[in-house]
């Protein structure tokens, strides 16, 4: 119930709506990874997605903004089915990933942002090392790029009220599994996959 | 006639010219061959489908009332306005007073319609959000383009939420003898409107030569605007009877929605190009707008937005005469025909039926 809500009120305020180029939507294990812009973009991309593949997905949330307060905490695991990641530079990252690892345990699918912090640009900054160890561990796993376009317009670092700006989310098709190229190689093709799907910006005066 | 019977004859009449329309657009659709052809009929059919959009929103709006028609109004704002801000450049800056303008300009804007405060409805954006909103803006301490960014914003605001809210703000209208018919003086206005435009097109394609502003709107000529005028003009004096005018004061009315219809379509043109025109109204299939006809661009280009302040204004009166006497409106308004607005008991004559 809680999450239609939600998605009412994305679709009445954001829009939100899906957009897939090289891929169509499958009930199968994934790890969904995108560029991040605003905290509005979990639950941007998990409202996208199709009803029967929200149950299965779960988009990690920064443990220091949705697992605060008691309205944020519910909405993010009522709502969203989110997984809380601790960010903080005092757990060693290998238990960072202890939750999604256990998500993806279970065959769930995945929501993730490698940047690590919100990033006020258009294109996508340089990745953290956590994907490639997720990709590493659970080869199974499809890996499809995202991009999600005016998330960071809509609701910038440091404002409370969203904008209503049209936000869409464009998945691409997915990234060739780790081969032995190193972790370097491979998260910058994941973050080119991303960028790539950045649409043409407008001309406008 | 009471509003009861004007409508249903309106309605009727209005349905038969859309079928018949219909009827031949699809005809036409399938004699055509040649290339330019098939896109005028094309065009000439998604204009026709619009039109039964048009008379279905109206049918809902004088059967659900006004209160429903103002929210439905004002849910179109909002939907436009979102549109226009998603186009334009946004700074981090401007996001306060794009939040002032959704979150309190415009409810507060439709809340004064809603209680007819007049007064305040028609200076509160173009003056108290004119002086506020850069005001917020300049909180923010970001110079770079700040005219170009709050003009962007004080336009779209203008445009999305004050003009748009006049369309049911003319519902609202107290005057004597024509109480509780404001919808169909909404209607007369959407039919010349309409008519001008498709009329345009027509005689612009028939006897266009001489192009008015070639660079802003390319089809545009002086023998397609005084063709398509001057039909708008007879038939707006055709449907005098729905409205509080005489037949002259009709035409005179149309004549202004016309010219002022013909103005804002082309600044707003101007407008949509130096936007790059592309984006607007073609957000994607994803911007499912449901039983809304068309996006931003095609409420705009019509011109249908314009005119709509000038006459809610030109129907009050001049100021100070507004409620109590408009007898220059001509002897409409004086007929008092037996059994006017009895026949069929009190909704038709309370208003706040509405």
């Amino acid at each position: 119930m809680i999450d239609l809500v939600l998605i009412g009120l994305t679709r009445f305020l954001v829009g939100g709506h899906a957009h897939w180029v090289g891929t169509v939507p499958q009930e199968r294990q994934r790890i969904y990874f995108a560029n991040h812009g605003s905290h509005l973009d979990a639950l941007l991309l998990w409202s996208a997605l199709p009803r029967e593949l929200r149950a299965t997905t779960h988009p990690a949330a920064a443990q220091d903004y949705w697992g605060t307060g008691t309205v944020k905490r519910f909405l993010a695991q009522k709502g969203l089915n989110a997984v809380l990641v601790d960010r903080s530079r005092s757990s060693t990252s290998g238990d960072a990933l202890a939750p999604l690892r256990k998500v993806l345990a279970e065959g769930r699918s995945l929501i993730l942002f490698p940047e690590g912090t919100r990033s006020g640009n258009r294109m996508p900054g340089p990745f953290k090392s956590g994907l490639y160890r997720l990709a590493m561990e659970f080869p199974s796993a499809e890996l499809i790029p995202a991009y999600l376009d005016n998330p960071a317009r809509a609701l910038p670092k440091g404002t409370f009220l969203p904008l209503p700006i049209i936000c869409r989310t464009h998945f691409g098709a997915a990234l060739e599994p780790v081969e032995d190229g190193g972790k370097e190689q491979f998260l910058e093709r994941a973050r080119a996959a991303v960028a790539a799907l950045a649409p043409p910006v407008e001309a406008m005066s | 006639m009471a509003a009861l019977d004007k409508s249903l004859i309106l309605f009727g009449v209005v349905s038969a010219l859309l079928v018949i329309a219909s009827l031949i657009g699809a005809v036409l659709a399938r004699r055509v061959t040649s290339e330019a052809g098939v896109a005028t009929v094309a065009n000439l059919n998604a204009r026709i489908r619009s039109w039964w959009v048009m008379v279905a929103i109206f049918a809902a709006c004088s059967i659900l009332g006004f209160t429903a028609t103002l929210l439905l109004f004002a849910l179109t704002s909002f939907y436009t306005l979102r549109e226009f801000v998603s186009l334009m450049p946004t700074q981090r800056a401007d996001h306060v007073p794009l939040a002032a303008a959704f979150y309190v300009l415009l409810p507060l804007h439709y809340w004064l319609v809603w209680i007819d405060w007049y007064g305040l409805f028609t200076i509160l954006i173009p003056v108290y959000g004119f002086l506020l909103l850069p005001s917020l803006s300049s909180l923010q301490g970001d110079p770079a383009n700040f005219l170009s960014r709050i003009s962007r914003i004080q336009w779209g605001v203008m445009l999305t939420v004050y003009c748009i809210s006049y369309a049911p703000a003319l519902v609202l209208l107290q005057i004597p003898g024509f109480e509780g018919q404001g919808f169909l003086l909404l209607f007369f206005l959407t039919a010349v409107v309409q008519l001008s435009d498709v009329m345009q097109y027509v005689f612009g394609k028939l006897l266009g030569k001489t192009k008015i502003a070639p660079v802003i709107s390319p089809s545009k000529t002086v023998e397609g605007l005084v063709g398509g005028g001057l039909s708008a003009v007879a038939a707006g004096a055709a449907l005098w009877w729905i409205t509080p005018f005489s037949p002259w004061a009709a035409a005179i009315m149309a004549c202004i929605t016309v010219i002022a219809g013909f103005l804002g379509g082309l600044s707003l043109s101007a407008v949509k190009r130096s936007m790059g025109g592309q984006g607007l109204g073609n957000h994607g299939a994803g911007a499912r707008r449901r039983a809304r006809p068309h996006g931003f661009s095609e409420l705009c280009g019509s011109g249908l937005l314009p005119p709509d302040p000038l006459l809610l204004h030109l129907t009050r009166g001049f100021p100070g005469h507004a409620q109590t006497d408009p007898s220059w409106i001509g002897q409409g308004a004086a007929r008092k025909e037996p059994g006017f607005g009895d026949s069929l008991g009190p909704p038709c004559q309370q208003p706040s039926a509405w």
